[in-house]
C-alpha cells in the first residue's frame, strides 16, 4: 500500500486508521446535539489530527495542534458553553439541503482541482523542489540549530513571528474589552441588589 | 489508473473531512455549533497543506547528526561562525544525507494554528455577548428577534410621523 505518505504498509494502516476516527468523530459533531459532547469531540478531534501531523512528518505541528487546539481551544470553548447554553435546537431537515448541496458542489470542484495536483509525497512537486528545500539545506551553516522548522519561524521568518504574535495580542484585548474586566459583573451585582432591594420593599407594604 | 487514484486518495479524505466542518459551520443554527465547524475545517485545511510538503520516504525536518558537519561542532555551541564558513571554502550549501520533508508548509501551518485559536475565542466572546443581549446563540431566534424589534421601530416611527402631521 504505497499509496498513502510512505512505502511500508504499516504507516499507510496507521493513517486509515487515523482517517476512519476522523471522520467519525466529524460526523458525531454534525449530527449530535448536546454541545458539552460536540466541544469535547471537537478536542478528539485535534489530538487525532495531531497524531496525523506527526505521521506527515510535521512533528512541530503536531505538538502545537495537541497544546492549543486540542488544550487551549478546547477549554474556550467550554468556558464559553458553559456561559452561553447546554444543548443546540433539533436542526430543520429542509434547512439542510442548501448547506448539503453546496458543501457537494464545493466538493466536487476541489477533487476536480485535485486531479492536477502532484502525487502525495512526490519529493519533484513544486512545493518540494522551492523555498522549502533550501532551508534544509542553507539551515545549518545560517543559524547552528538542527530543528529546521524552529530556525525558520524565529530566525529566517522573525518578522513573520512578530507580526503573529500582534496578531494574538489584538485577539486578547479584544476578547478583554468585550468580556470586560470585571466592571459587567459588578453592573450586575448592583442590579440585582438593587432588584433585591425593590423586591423587599414590596414585600414590606 | 489504479495508481493515480491511490496517488490522491489521501488529498480526497481531506476534502470529505473539509466539506463536513464546512457543512457544519453552514448548516448548524447554533452558534458554538458553528465555530466547532468551523475550526475542523480550519485544521483540516492545515492538513492538506503539511501533506503538500510530505516527501516519500523523508523523515522530519530535524537534522540527523550525519547532516551537522563535526567540522562545525556538536551541540549547542555549534553555531557556525565566520571562521567555519571561510574554513568550508564560503560554501553554505549543505549536501544532506537523508531525506527530510518540507519544513516551509510545517512554519506556515503553525502560524495559522496559533491565529487560528486567537480568532476562535474572539468569536466565543461575541457569542457571550449575543447570548447576553438576545438571551439565545440560535442564529434563527436571534434573526427573529432583530426583525420583531425593527418592525416595533418602523410602527413607532410612522406613529411619529402621523403625530406630526395632525
Amino acid at each position: 500500500m504505497r499509496e498513502l505518505f510512505t512505502t511500508d504498509a504499516g504507516p499507510a494502516l496507521i493513517n486509515i486508521a487515523l482517517l476512519a476516527i476522523l471522520f467519525i468523530v466529524a460526523i458525531a459533531i454534525a449530527r449530535l446535539r448536546s454541545l458539552f459532547a460536540i466541544v469535547m469531540l471537537s478536542g478528539v478531534y485535534s489530538v487525532v489530527s495531531a497524531a496525523w501531523y506527526i505521521a506527515v512528518d510535521a512533528v512541530d505541528v503536531g505538538y502545537t495542534e495537541a497544546a492549543v487546539g486540542a488544550g487551549m481551544s478546547t477549554a474556550v470553548l467550554l468556558g464559553a458553553m458553559l456561559l452561553t447554553a447546554r444543548t443546540a435546537k433539533p436542526d430543520k431537515p429542509f434547512k439542510r439541503l442548501g448547506p448539503l448541496l453546496i458543501c457537494g458542489a464545493v466538493a466536487v470542484m476541489l477533487i476536480y482541482a485535485s486531479v492536477d495536483l502532484p502525487g502525495l509525497g512526490d519529493p519533484n512537486s513544486p512545493a518540494n523542489t522551492g523555498a522549502g528545500m533550501t532551508y534544509v539545506h542553507v539551515n545549518w551553516y545560517d543559524t547552528g540549530v538542527p530543528n529546521v522548522v524552529t530556525s525558520v519561524l524565529a530566525s529566517y521568518r522573525g518578522f513573520d513571528t512578530m507580526g503573529e504574535t500582534v496578531v494574538v495580542f489584538v485577539a486578547g484585548l479584544a476578547v478583554a474589552m468585550l468580556l470586560g474586566f470585571g466592571e459587567r459583573s459588578l453592573a450586575e451585582t448592583l442590579r440585582n441588589t438593587k432588584k433585591r432591594s425593590g423586591k423587599g420593599k414590596e414585600g414590606d407594604a | 489508473m489504479v495508481e493515480f487514484v491511490l496517488e490522491r486518495a489521501g488529498y480526497w479524505a481531506i476534502i470529505g473531512l473539509m466539506m463536513i466542518g464546512l457543512f457544519i459551520a453552514f448548516s448548524a443554527e447554533n452558534l458554538i455549533k458553528r465555530l466547532v465547524g468551523l475550526s475542523i475545517f480550519q485544521t483540516t485545511i492545515c492538513l492538506f497543506y503539511v501533506s503538500l510538503g510530505k516527501v516519500n520516504g523523508g523523515t522530519a525536518p530535524i537534522l540527523l547528526p550525519a547532516d551537522t558537519p563535526a567540522s562545525y561542532g556538536a551541540g549547542h555551541a555549534a553555531a557556525p561562525g565566520a571562521d567555519a564558513l571561510v574554513a568550508a571554502g564560503g560554501e553554505r550549501f549543505a549536501d544532506l544525507h537523508h531525506v527530510y520533508s518540507n519544513p516551509l508548509p510545517h512554519v506556515l501551518m503553525l502560524t495559522a494554528i496559533v491565529v487560528g485559536v486567537a480568532t476562535l475565542s474572539l468569536g466565543l466572546a461575541l457569542i457571550v455577548r449575543i447570548r447576553e443581549a438576545y438571551g439565545t446563540i440560535e442564529a434563527d431566534e436571534v434573526r427573529e428577534i432583530d426583525m420583531e424589534t425593527a418592525l416595533a421601530q418602523e410602527l413607532e416611527a410612522a406613529k411619529d410621523i402621523n403625530e406630526a402631521s395632525a
